[in-house]
C-alpha cells in the first residue's frame, strides 16, 4: 500500500488531492448555502478557456486558468448582486461561453488540439507537475485563510445579505473575494479531478455532512474531512484500478452520501419529535407573565 | 442656535424629512416625515402597499432615497458608517438557507456590526449570550434554526440585531405570524430595551401587545403619513411600566 509513495509524482498527486479535499468543501460550502451549487461548474467550464490561452501563450496553463475563471467569476457575480441577469441564465452563458472558447483557442495553438485538453477536463494523477504543485500549494493556502479566516463574515454575507449590509460588512467587497476564491479552488482542483467533475468535491461533501450536523461550523469541519476521505481514497484506488481519478473520487464520494443519508435518517426522525416538543424556556416565560 | 439644542438635533437617531423613495420606477414613498427621538417608540401602521417597509429599508439604507432628507443620528444615510448603533430586524423570511445553522450562529451574526472583519472574542460570546437570554432562547442555542417555530425563529432575528448592542432598533413586523407566547416574549424584550435607552421603530400591522410600549404611531396610507397619534408618553416617563 505505501510503496505508491515511492513514486514522485504519487506524491504530488496525493499532495494535491489532500489540499483539494480540504479546500474544496471550505469554499463549497458558501455556495451551497447561498444556493448556488452550480457556480463551480461554471468557473470550471469558463477555466477551460484559460487553460487553452495558456497553450496558445505558451505560459503555465493553471495561472492562466486561475486569471480567467476569476475574471469569470467575478463576471458571474457581478450579474447576480446587479440582479439585471437572471442567475441561471448568467450561469448558462458562461458555461457555453467558456467550453467553446477554448475549444475554439486550443484549436488555434501551434501543433495544438482538443486532446491537450483532455487531461484538464478529466484530471490524471499522472500529469501533476512540481509547478502545478507549486501552484495547488500557494492557491490552497490562500483559499483557507479567506474561508477558514472571514468564516463569519461570508455566513453572515450568504445567510441574509441585507442584514449583512446593515451591520456595515463590505458586503460587494466579501462576495467578489468569495467569487475568486472559488475560482482558485476550481484551478486547484482541475488536475487531479478535472474540471467537468470539480464541482462536485464543492458540493457533495457539504451535502453529506449536513445530513448528520446541526449548525455551520460542524457541516464545515465534517464536510472537510469527507472530502479528505473521498479524495485521497478516489486518488489511491485510480492508482492501483488504473482508473480516471476524477471519476473514482466523484464515485465515492455519491457512494459516501448515500451511505451517510441512510444512516441519518433515524437520527432525523428522532429530532423532528424532540424539536415538537415546547421548549422550557416559553414554557418559563408564559408562566412568569402577570 | 444653542450649542445644547444643536447636538441635540445631531443625537437625533432617526429623521425622515420629505422623504421619497421608487421601487422600479414605481413611487412608493411620495414625502414622509418622521423622527425617532431619543428613547421614543415610534410604530409604523399603513395597509399592505402603503410603503411601511419602503419606509424602513430606506432608514437602514437599502432602499435609496430619491427625494427629501433621510438622516440617522445626523448623519444622511448615504454618508452614514455608524452601522454599530443601528439593529436590524428584518421582515421573517420563510426561505431557508441551504446550510443548517444554529441559533446561536445566526445570532452571532449581529455583532459582526462591532467587529466587522475581526474574529469574535469573550466580550462578543457574552453579547450574543445575553441577546439569546433576553428573548428566552438560551437553551435552544445549539438548535439548528430550521427546527423553530416561526415565532421562535422571529426572537432569533431580535437577538441578532441585540447582540451588536444597538442605539437604534428597526424591526420590520415582528409580530407577523407570532404565536402569543413569542408576541408577550418580544413585549418583554422592547420594554428591556427602552429601560436602557434604546429609540425603536416599528412595522406593525396592529399593536396588540406592544401598545403600552409605543410613544407615537404614524400610519402610512399610499407612500404618505396620514395621521399621528401620541400614545404614552405620560406612563413612560412616570414609571407605570
Amino acid at each position: 500500500m505505501l510503496e505508491l509513495l515511492d513514486y514522485a509524482f504519487m506524491q504530488r498527486a496525493l499532495l494535491a488531492a489532500l489540499l483539494i479535499g480540504v479546500a474544496a468543501p471550505a469554499v463549497g460550502i458558501f455556495l451551497v448555502q447561498r444556493r448556488q451549487a452550480l457556480m463551480g461548474d461554471g468557473i470550471g467550464h469558463v477555466a477551460l478557456t484559460g487553460v487553452a490561452l495558456g497553450f496558445l501563450l505558451q505560459t503555465n496553463p493553471v495561472w492562466m486558468a486561475v486569471l480567467v475563471s476569476s475574471l469569470g467569476a467575478i463576471a458571474m457575480e457581478l450579474l447576480r448582486s446587479s440582479g439585471r441577469a437572471r442567475g441561471d441564465i448568467a450561469l448558462a452563458m458562461l458555461f457555453y461561453g467558456g467550453m467553446a472558447g477554448g475549444v475554439m483557442i486550443i484549436n488555434l495553438a501551434p501543433g495544438g488540439s482538443t486532446a491537450n485538453l483532455t487531461s484538464y477536463l478529466w484530471g490524471s494523477i499522472t500529469t501533476v507537475s512540481p509547478q502545478d504543485i507549486t501552484a495547488i500549494c500557494v492557491l490552497s493556502a490562500f483559499v483557507l485563510c479567506v474561508a477558514l479566516g472571514l468564516r463569519r463574515q461570508l455566513f453572515a454575507v450568504c445567510q441574509d445579505e441585507e442584514f449583512a449590509r446593515v451591520t456595515g460588512l463590505p458586503v460587494r467587497a466579501l462576495n467578489l473575494l468569495l467569487a475568486v476564491t472559488a475560482a482558485a479552488t476550481v484551478t486547484v482542483a482541475m488536475r487531479v479531478v478535472g474540471l467537468l467533475l470539480v464541482s462536485a468535491l464543492m458540493v457533495i461533501p457539504v451535502v453529506t455532512a449536513q445530513a448528520v450536523t446541526r449548525g455551520f461550523k460542524a457541516t464545515l469541519i465534517l464536510s472537510m474531512a469527507v472530502g479528505v476521505l473521498v479524495s485521497i481514497s478516489g486518488t489511491v484506488t485510480s492508482y492501483h484500478a488504473d482508473v480516471p481519478p476524477g471519476a473514482t473520487i466523484v464515485l465515492i464520494a455519491l457512494g459516501v452520501f448515500a451511505v451517510v443519508s441512510l444512516l441519518a435518517l433515524p437520527l432525523a426522525r428522532h429530532r423532528a419529535r424532540r424539536s415538537a416538543q415546547p421548549s422550557p424556556a416559553t414554557e418559563n416565560a408564559l408562566a412568569a407573565q402577570p | 442656535m444653542e450649542p445644547a439644542a444643536d447636538s441635540a438635533i445631531a443625537e437625533t437617531p432617526l429623521t425622515l424629512r420629505g422623504v421619497h423613495a421608487e421601487l422600479g420606477g414605481r413611487p412608493v414613498l411620495r414625502g414622509i416625515d418622521l423622527t425617532v427621538g431619543p428613547g421614543e417608540v415610534v410604530a409604523l401602521l399603513g395597509a399592505n402597499g402603503s410603503g411601511k417597509s419602503t419606509a424602513v429599508r430606506a432608514a437602514v439604507g437599502q432602499v435609496p432615497v430619491t427625494g427629501g432628507e433621510l438622516a440617522l443620528f445626523g448623519t444622511p444615510v448615504r454618508r452614514f458608517r455608524d452601522w454599530r448603533r443601528v439593529g436590524y430586524v428584518p421582515q421573517r423570511s420563510t426561505a431557508a438557507g441551504g446550510v443548517p445553522a444554529t441559533v446561536r450562529e445566526v445570532v452571532s451574526a449581529g455583532r459582526l456590526a462591532r467587529r466587522r472583519l475581526r474574529p469574535l472574542g469573550r466580550a462578543d460570546r457574552a453579547a450574543v449570550d445575553r441577546a439569546l437570554e433576553l428573548v428566552g432562547l438560551a437553551d435552544r442555542s445549539g438548535d439548528p434554526v430550521e427546527a423553530l417555530s416561526g415565532g421562535q425563529h422571529q426572537r432569533v432575528l431580535i437577538a441578532r440585531a441585540l447582540a451588536g448592542e444597538p442605539e437604534l432598533l428597526i424591526m420590520d413586523e415582528p409580530l407577523a405570524g407570532v404565536d402569543l407566547a413569542s408576541q408577550r416574549i418580544l413585549a418583554d424584550t422592547l420594554r428591556s430595551q427602552l429601560a436602557q435607552g434604546v429609540s425603536t421603530l416599528v412595522v406593525l400591522h396592529e399593536l396588540g401587545p406592544l401598545e403600552p410600549l409605543i410613544t407615537r404611531s404614524v400610519s402610512l396610507s399610499a407612500g404618505l403619513v396620514e395621521a399621528t397619534n401620541a400614545c404614552h408618553p405620560h406612563e413612560l416617563e412616570t414609571g407605570i411600566l
